[in-house]
């Protein structure tokens, strides 16, 4: 399978997740510009700070001439994983409920954080044990809802870097093909650098792309 | 026409912006201050003013989460 990673002026974390990628299939970068997907099977918009992070995180990226191919590849049903500031970008893109307002605490924060698999039978984390250890890296990370949302992730009691909302890590959207979540899966894929449980969320994509392979045939 | 966007966080949504900012105050020996919110302000030069709700809603501010207010300069 190819997954696409979206590479916005500002992004920061488009190579590792590309890497992170590579690990379980094929990974094309994809400019922020082209309003083409390369025929990819499921896309990763990655962390970082698109455009500066100017007016709000996301805000103006959510504009970008490879968003509108995004939200049409989202709404024919394909899989699409937003990682932090792709989290932010997506709920911006109104792919996504909620919005990502700044930390409780008002500081960047950067640590592992334990992480409870509230739903283990998304296309993103049916390889995923219970629980997960991943680390955060953030400012604007404190996710808020006003309305209820399906939610696939949550910090362990503890665990919360931020104050979000019932503890929310990670949402998917009512179809269950769009995923947003504030932990880095892509920097936790070798053991070097203290867990692979990242890992596990690209193999779920995998084992997912590859059972709609099997359908369609 | 100069007009000037006020952007202010909902009410109800935690400021801790706002609150920092309160906290600071008494520090420096104000006193008598309470509910500090902090929020932005956009200032532009537009033609067509009947496009300014549209802005707002769709760029300059996300509705879910702030307020806005459109004054006259």
């Amino acid at each position: 399978m190819k997954f696409g990673v979206i590479r916005f002026p500002g992004t920061c974390d488009d190579v590792d997740a590309q890497l992170a990628a590579q690990r379980v299939g094929d990974a094309e970068l994809l400019w922020h510009r082209d309003r083409d997907l390369k025929g990819v099977d499921a896309v990763i918009v990655p962390g970082g700070f698109s455009y500066g992070d100017y007016l709000r995180a996301g805000a103006i990226a959510r504009f970008a001439p490879v968003m509108e191919e995004v939200i049409e590849f989202a709404h024919a049903g394909g899989l699409v994983l937003g990682i932090c500031n792709g989290f932010q970008i997506l709920c911006e893109a109104g792919l996504l409920p909620g919005a990502l307002l700044i930390n409780d605490h008002l500081k960047f924060v950067f640590r592992q954080v334990n992480l409870e698999v509230v739903d283990p039978n998304t296309p993103f984390t049916r390889e995923c044990p219970p629980t997960l250890s991943i680390p955060v890296k953030h400012t604007t990370g404190r996710y808020y809802t006003p309305t209820p949302v399906q939610v696939v992730l949550r910090y362990a009691p503890g665990n919360n870097p931020n104050g979000s909302q019932d503890d929310i890590a990670g949402v998917v959207n009512n179809a269950g093909n769009v995923f947003g979540l504030m932990p880095h899966p892509e920097h936790a894929v070798d053991l070097l650098t203290g867990s692979e449980d990242g890992l596990r969320i690209f193999e779920s994509i995998r084992t997912a792309v590859g059972e709609r392979v099997k359908v369609t045939v | 026409m100069r007009v000037r966007v006020l952007i202010r966080p909902k009410a109800g949504i935690l400021d801790p912006q706002g609150q920092a900012v309160e906290r600071a105050l008494p520090a420096l020996g104000f006193s008598g201050v309470e509910n500090v919110h902090v929020g932005r302000l956009v200032e532009l030069d537009v033609d067509d003013t009947a496009q300014l709700p549209s802005m707002c809603e769709r760029l300059l501010t996300n509705p879910l989460i702030e307020d806005y207010e459109i004054v006259n300069v």
